[in-house]
């Protein structure tokens, strides 16, 4: 734990920090395919920024309700089906087709409310297996109907963009996505429905009896986040230009999402995000080296040992603790335990305490 | 703001055991109420299905002669009617000042209310550290802050005074009559019986979930009916407190 000391010392670098992190990484994000032109380049920063705003939005319920969700799929999945089946059956063709983008979002924050309905009324593992369930059953839905096309899914119109900038409008809109769900999530963050989130967390029976609506706060927050992901699935549907059961609900996308929120540090605005970056094109470029699939994910699955061993909280939570110390140190402060300051009256021994 | 609080025959029964039997217990508005009784009388039964956590087999229980038997937590609390837990719970990983925020609302009066709260409850120092470091005599003053945000009209305290040290239990027992002198409507389950008796104007005694005993402090220190039930010719039935919600 921080102590209280180290916690108030630096707000105000920090506030700068928060303010110019964020804005010196978007201008370079906007930059980035104008340095990096190739169309592998932008594949690859595509597909971080899908997960940046896919993580960020799984953060938003899962990090601040503490509701580990291993069934965002659903979302994504559900966000590719409906923009598939929507441009297949009503011909859209050409640009058109990006008008369906909130149809994605909208589809998908419409099924979390049903499922929120249902999984939220259990807690911990086994909320965290409900998830699971409901992400198989979706799976095997978009197998075995027929108007998701079964197996062989459904083929995404085909785009007449020039080959070297066809990846360019898809970053760009990523980019929005991804922007827009940091933004969310900072803005969620520091308002009181983020505060009720984050105080189900620590204690939810506790939040209810302070009059906390825990399920109304929940079900809004899986909503929003369901949304975000529907959205970035849709895009992600016109950019691989085909939805198949495999891909758009992919176990692998659950435990993604939940390794990046861990390793940047769950709960945190930025954390998410920044797990994003690092380990969606870590793990694109392991693929591209190792042509062994599993290679590059036992690989994936060593450094998130490493993680959990030597940084549990998280990249971000921890940097901060070290700089909080850094800084203490250097202007010569105690880093006084919580105890140490303590205010009349009372002195218990902190033995008693959690 | 003043309410009286009053149960009517409540039962509650947990597989074959009967937490709770026909019990009728009343706080008068603006009182002081103890409500006493040995480990696994129903005290925090009691507590849980006033506040909403559990809902009783039989019978009512009335704020200000309102029914909410039955209501949700929150709904309680909005109502006026707000707890404390026999294990101190706070939101460890929120601020001091976030804990009380939740409760008193975001507004510019609630802002206000929570600072005003932990001044009175002397623990405003730690405004901005996360309550999860505060000590445990620290936390129940936290506790009690929260509490109070929203200006509850009855207050129901499970075990204030459990490890928590003399002094301590003295500026506890001042906050609550000061709260009390501004109408705060009391019902306190506690062991100390100094702190029981010190403070409250009548105590209501429980025994195997019926109430045996109720009047002022001093008749139901003599109370034969009382001492049986401490002092035990009944032998021991082993049965602990049950659980708060949330530890299953």
């Amino acid at each position: 734990m921080t102590a209280p000391v180290t916690a108030t010392v630096s707000r105000g670098r920090r506030t700068v920090l928060a303010a110019g992190v964020p804005a010196v990484l978007l201008a370079a994000a906007a930059l980035f395919p104008l340095v990096f032109s190739s169309p592998l380049a932008t594949t690859y920063g595509f597909d971080a920024l899908i997960f940046v705003a896919a993580a960020s939005a799984w953060n938003i319920f899962s990090g601040y309700s503490g509701y580990l969700s291993l069934g965002h799929a659903v979302f994504f999945g559900s966000g590719v089906y409906a923009v598939a089946i929507g441009a297949r059956d009503w011909h859209l063709t050409g640009d058109a087709v990006f008008g369906l983008l909130p149809l994605a979002a909208a589809v998908a924050a419409v099924i979390a409310v049903p499922l929120g309905l249902v999984a939220l009324r259990v807690r911990r593992h086994t909320f965290v297996v409900v998830t699971i369930a409901f992400f198989f059953i979706f799976q095997l839905m978009a197998f075995n109907f027929s108007f998701t096309g079964g197996t062989s899914g459904i083929d995404a119109p085909i785009l007449n963009w020039s080959a070297a900038t066809y990846n360019d409008p898809f970053y760009y809109l990523a980019l929005v996505i991804a922007a827009a769900a940091v933004a969310l999530s900072w803005l969620i963050r520091r308002s009181r429905f983020g505060l009720h989130l984050r105080a189900i967390r620590d204690d939810e029976d506790r939040a209810r009896g302070l009059g906390v609506h825990a399920m109304r706060v929940k079900l809004a927050a899986l909503v929003i986040s369901a949304l975000i992901t529907g959205l970035a699935g849709g895009l992600w549907y016109y950019f691989i230009a085909a939805a198949h059961p495999q891909s758009a609900f992919d176990p692998l996308f659950d435990l993604s999402l939940a390794l990046m929120g861990f390793f940047g540090g769950l709960g945190t605005v930025f954390g998410p995000a920044l797990g994003a970056l690092i380990l969606e094109p870590a793990q694109q470029w392991l693929t591209v080296q190792f042509t062994n699939d599993y290679l590059s994910e036992i690989l994936l699955g060593v450094l998130f040992l490493l993680v959990i061993l030597f940084l549990p909280r998280g990249v971000l939570p921890t940097l901060g603790e070290w700089a909080d110390r850094w800084r203490a140190r250097s202007r010569g402060r105690p880093e006084a335990p919580a105890d140490g300051a303590a205010v009349q009256p009372d002195r218990q021994p902190e033995g008693t305490a959690s | 703001m003043t309410a009286e609080l009053r149960t009517e025959g409540i039962g509650k029964a947990f597989g074959g055991v009967q937490a709770l039997d026909d019990c009728a217990l009343t706080a008068a508005a603006g009182s002081i109420t103890g409500l006493i009784g040995p480990n696994g009388s129903g005290k925090t039964t009691l507590f849980n299905i006033v506040t909403g956590y559990e809902r009783p087999d039989a019978g009512e229980v009335y704020l200000a002669g309102q029914r909410i038997t039955g209501a949700s937590a929150q709904r309680v609390f909005g109502l006026g009617l707000a707890r404390t837990f026999q294990l101190t719970r706070i939101f460890p990983r929120l601020t001091l000042l976030e804990n009380m925020l939740v409760a008193a609302g975001g507004h510019a009066a609630g802002r206000r209310r929570a600072h005003e709260l932990l001044e009175f409850t002397g623990i405003d120092g730690y405004a901005g550290a996360l309550a999860g470091t505060l000590s445990y005599g620290q936390r129940k003053l936290l506790e009690l802050a929260t509490v109070l945000a929203a200006e509850p009209a009855v207050v129901l305290l499970d075990e204030p005074a459990g490890g928590v040290n003399p002094t301590l239990i003295q500026h506890l027992a001042d906050r609550i009559r000061d709260l009390n002198a501004q109408g705060t409507t009391f019902l306190i389950v506690e062991h100390n019986m100094e702190f029981v008796m010190g403070l409250c104007h009548q105590v209501t005694v429980l025994d195997h979930g019926t109430v045996v005993a109720a009047g002022p402090p001093a008749s139901i220190a003599r109370d034969p009916r009382v001492l049986d039930a401490y002092l035990g010719t009944v032998p021991d039935t082993g049965l602990e407190d049950v659980g708060e919600p949330g530890d299953r």
